[in-house]
């Protein structure tokens, strides 16, 4: 793996290269975005990107949970939390690019066995 | 929000760009992460979020209907952590007193 942390400096980048605006209007675009998608997220609302993901808020309700090192008990308060899934698109395009070839065979000859063996 | 509700809202908020720019700008953003996911890399934006991809070993698995202990490959999966201050304004409001 590279290993290699890619922040906002990357994304107005590549907005920069595909539309001919400054780096400045570019950054000031990538911030607009994610703050879109934070405000609507802030709001309660799903924010579903096609091909990408989806992210919701999940209400939690309230708990008690453990100190693992103590052993005590502490209240857990009703929170939200944010979820991602990330569309089937995104996952097939991370793991065929990442999983090695030697997997990559073995769900070649899974599909050829399905191919030859209709259910 | 939809992605065509996101692209409407930014070129709303930016009269001088067109539509089919802003559409351009919103899938130049969500390419970049993808394809630095693709390439194993991470992609953190302060605030919001960090996004990352995790190896699953393979493994033995069964089929739970049959019984039958299937091989399962290894995989990569995207992963998502939420950044503190957007974990924050969640649950502005509902916090503990």
């Amino acid at each position: 793996m590279a290993g290699q942390t890619v922040t906002r400096a990357e994304l107005s980048k590549s907005v920069y290269q595909e539309i001919g605006l400054s780096r400045n209007e570019s950054a000031q675009l990538v911030e607009a975005v994610i703050g879109e998608i934070a405000a609507a997220l802030g709001r309660g609302e799903t924010v579903k990107i096609s091909s990408f993901g989806s992210f919701a808020v999940r209400e939690k309700g309230r708990r008690i949970g453990r100190n693992p090192k103590t052993g005590e008990e502490v209240p857990i308060s009703p929170r939200r939390v944010l979820v991602f899934r990330a569309a089937h698109a995104l996952k097939s395009q991370i793991n065929d690019a990442l999983t090695q070839a030697d997997a990559g065979k073995a769900r070649a000859e899974l599909l050829s066995r399905a191919k030859a063996q209709p259910l | 929000m939809t992605k065509s509700e996101l692209i409407e809202k930014l070129a709303e908020s930016n009269p001088h760009l067109h539509q089919r720019d802003a559409e351009t700008v919103v899938s130049a953003i969500f390419g970049e992460i993808a394809g630095a996911l693709a390439r194993g890399d991470r992609v953190e934006l302060r605030g919001f979020g960090a996004f990352s991809v995790k190896r699953r070993g393979a493994r033995t698995g069964r089929n739970p209907r049959t019984g039958d202990s299937v091989s399962v490959a290894e995989k990569h999966i995207p992963f998502f952590k939420t950044g503190k201050q957007l974990r924050d304004r969640l649950n502005q409001g509902n916090s503990k007193p």
